[in-house]
């Protein structure tokens, strides 16, 4: 077996701690695990992605190719349609429904599409695709955007029990926003 | 057992192994090596990072005579840079085991080149070892410092971006106990004169049939994985050779990781296993020219692309053409076809960019840039650089311009830690021959582009402690450049008003520091500006400076995110009708 996730969004958006955080429950779920994280000019505003790879003896590599991730996991929804061929066929998704316009838009060099959600409902078929900045500041902390489409992301990841998940948090998170994000997670799970 | 990046395994494994001494120049994907050393080396450890990879490649020899292990770490191009001692010392030889570790940038996420290491190690004729995960890399430090001692002549560790930024669960091995110093005279050793120099050369050729011999025995590095289908087998290094073993699993493979002096007998044992050998390798077609070399005939490059990463997508082409399947195109999505693009740009509140802005309002300049986070003015809206060549560069290019008869004003920016890098050489070069162009140290008081690390000009260490700061201003001064100007860029008037004046002189040179500090870095933020939507005019000026913290609904008319806003004014400063104003 093995569980192929390539995570995506903007720079500073904290793809790389969403990849960290799955890449320690699938670790404590018993698993091989990889990760890989594309570091250097993306931190300054670019597109950044990030892949976690799981599974038994098989995986040996941080990198898959195009059409073979299980799981896609996108903070932005335009970065979610630009790493769409990632996904395999069947393939699910979680996606935040956060805009984040490039300076090439506000310089008018380009254009931010307005019908995202069209877009996302004809593109991905399995999607999980929610608002997680309303939801977190609605639980009292924007930053609680990830956890929540983490949560969702689990209900995708069967393999890892909520257990690992836990410990996964608890070796990441401050002490003091384990609960916030707890409960932030379950918010998520049950979307 | 840890999740570790590559460049922290690497860290970790020379920590274990008894490493004494490390420098390094941070360049991605490089930089957390030694970041991560210095953090957990406690203070026995010297650990340092270097004006510029020479100088630490110099140092770390020094270090390695005297009989300590040596780390020395830095990206593909700082090799450039150090390559002269490398070369040398490959003659001189060590005493105690000296890694040089260099990451390669296959794919160029960020770097200018693309160059192979791998042909550092034959140039210098030192062992290379390609480490292909995080797990190896920590692993091969020891082995890495075994051959060095044993052969006494440094060895590359080679990774790429891949293996330095990808993470595994690392199992944390012992220490081992650190060599005994002592710097041991001995000037027919120490001294390449040509009368000593010609013996090394023959010793140094010796040296490498050994090391040859020697890699095609090490199992542990260099193994042959079993495989059913002998109709070809695979020869391939570094983390390519995994990918091409979960896309290959019956069939036979070298993977080599001790990969140069080239293990003769070992690649012609492999070759006999198969009925027919296919080398995919990343980069140049090393392996592959030196196996049909050995009259051994075999595929490569002409299956295997040269340029660029090898990712999982382009084995699986090299899959369908070993096959002699059709390519699969890639999947149609028009739903992504029209998304903007989304450059990196200078961050909101970056200094860099109020320096360009003002740059940009002058025509008839050329602009010559160099390495670092400002390399970024060279992109619309700011488009503020002409040229760009490599470190230090900035400086020399356009003097250089400046000399050709070239009539325009030219104008060199160097960052800070470029300046001390190798700006100061060519500073020197402007004053003593007497050129003209406007120098400009883009100066945030940090090498920012790899993650805020200290220079010379900082005064602090890579262990943290406090240390004299050199001064620019004094170290241009000491050249002879005669008019030196500090100027932080947000006060645009006093801006303007330098650039005005030295950008119409073409008698002599002068310096230019532009000085403000890195807001990042920093973790500071001005007070928060906001629009006033009764004052806007809806001008767009404003939106010409492309800061990411200013958006707009309608093209014209800016709104602030007070979350993404740094509070450096520069946008108000531009604002003809004070519509930009502080929050509260």
């Amino acid at each position: 077996m093995t569980k192929n996730i390539l995570l995506c969004g903007v720079g500073g958006q904290g793809v790389l701690l969403a990849a960290k955080l799955m890449a320690f429950a699938a670790f404590h779920a018993g698993f091989r695990v990889f990760t890989n994280e594309i570091h250097g000019m993306a931190q300054r505003g670019g597109s950044v992605t990030a892949s976690v790879r799981f599974g038994d003896g098989e995986v040996l590599a941080p990198l898959f190719a195009a059409g073979e991730a299980d799981l896609l996991f996108a903070v932005e929804h335009a970065e979610a349609l630009r790493n769409a061929r990632s996904l395999k066929p069947g393939g699910a998704a979680v996606i935040a429904r956060q805009s984040v316009i490039p300076t090439t838009v506000t310089t008018g060099a380009a254009v931010y599409p307005a019908d995202m959600e069209d877009r996302i409902r004809r593109v991905f078929t399995r999607v999980v695709y929610a608002p997680c900045g309303e939801e977190a500041a609605r639980l009292g902390n924007p930053k609680l955007a990830n956890t929540i489409l983490l949560g969702a992301a689990a209900a995708f990841l069967p393999e890892i029990p909520r257990a690992a998940w836990d410990r996964a948090m608890e070796a990441l998170i401050r002490p003091d926003l384990i609960d916030l994000n707890r409960n932030a997670f379950e918010k998520g799970l049950a979307l | 057992m840890r999740l570790l990046s590559g460049n922290e395994a690497v860290a970790l494994g020379a920590l274990r192994a008894g490493v004494a001494a490390a420098f390094g120049y941070p360049g991605t994907p490089s930089t957390e090596v030694l970041e991560t050393l210095a953090k957990i080396g406690g203070d026995s450890l010297c650990c340092e990072w270097s004006p510029n990879e020479k100088v630490a490649l110099e140092a770390a020899a020094g270090a390695s005579m005297a009989g300590a292990r040596t780390l020395t770490t830095m990206k593909l191009v700082g090799l450039n840079v150090a390559a002269d001692p490398l070369m040398t010392l490959s003659y001189l030889g060590v005493q105690g085991g000296m890694v040089v570790l260099v990451a390669d940038d296959p794919g160029q996420h960020s770097s200018q080149t693309e160059q192979d290491t791998r042909h550092y190690a034959r140039l210098a004729k030192v062992p290379i070892l390609e480490p292909a995960d995080a797990e190896e890399a920590c692993a091969v430090m020891f082995r890495a410092f075994e051959i060095s001692e044993k052969y006494r002549c440094p060895v590359i560790v080679r990774t790429t971006t891949c293996v330095s930024h990808s993470r595994c669960f690392v199992e944390e091995p012992e220490q081992m106990e650190r060599k005994s110093v002592h710097f041991e005279k001995d000037v027919t050793r120490w001294i390449p004169i040509p009368l000593w120099g010609r013996k090394k050369r023959i010793h140094v050729e010796e040296r490498m049939k050994l090391q040859a011999d020697e890699a095609s025995s090490d199992e542990t590095w260099n193994k042959i994985l079993p495989g059913n289908d002998c109709s070809f087998g695979i020869v391939s290094s570094g983390v390519t050779a995994l990918y091409c073993r979960e896309r290959f699993p019956d069939h036979p493979m070298l993977k080599l990781a001790w990969s140069f002096p080239f293990p003769d007998e070992l690649l012609r044992r492999f070759a006999d296993s198969a009925d027919r050998i296919i080398v995919i390798e990343e980069g140049d077609p090393i392996l592959e020219e030196h196996i049909k070399s050995l009259g051994i005939p075999c595929s490569g490059k002409d299956l295997v692309p040269r340029c660029g990463e090898l990712t999982p997508d382009r084995i699986e082409e090299v899959k369908n053409r070993i096959l002699g399947k059709d390519p699969v195109p890639p999947a149609d999505i028009p739903e992504a076809s029209d998304l903007p693009g989304r450059p990196p740009v200078l961050c909101a509140g970056c200094p860099h960019r109020a320096l360009f802005y003002q740059l940009s309002r002058f025509r008839d300049i050329i602009v010559c840039g160099d390495i670092g986070c400002y390399s970024l003015g060279v992109f619309p809206p700011l488009n503020c650089t002409d040229t760009m060549l490599c470190m230090g560069g900035g400086f020399t290019v356009a003097h250089g311009i400046a000399k050709s008869g070239e009539s325009r004003k030219t104008v060199g920016i160097v960052g800070d830690s470029t300046f001390f890098h190798s700006g100061i050489t060519g500073l020197l070069d402007v004053v003593y021959n007497q050129g003209n162009s406007l120098l400009i140290v883009a100066d945030n008081r940090s090498t920012a582009m790899t993650g805020h690390q200290d220079h010379p000009g900082t005064g602090v260490t890579l262990q943290g402690k406090t240390t004299s700061a050199a001064s620019i201003e004094t170290i241009a001064k000491a050249c002879g450049m005669e008019r030196v100007y500090v100027c932080d860029p947000f006060d645009a008037d006093k801006m303007q008003s330098i650039l005005k004046d030295e950008l119409s002189r073409m008698d002599s040179p002068a310096l230019l520091i532009s000085r403000a500090p890195c807001p990042l870095h920093q973790k500071k933020r001005g007070i928060v500006r906001s629009v006033d939507p009764g004052l806007c005019k809806g001008c767009g000026a404003c939106l010409k400076c492309g800061c990411p913290a200013i958006g707009t609904t309608d093209g014209r008319h800016p709104v602030i995110d007070p979350a993404a806003c740094g509070g450096c004014t520069l946008c108000e400063s531009i604002c003809r009708f004070s519509a930009i104003r502080p929050v509260g």
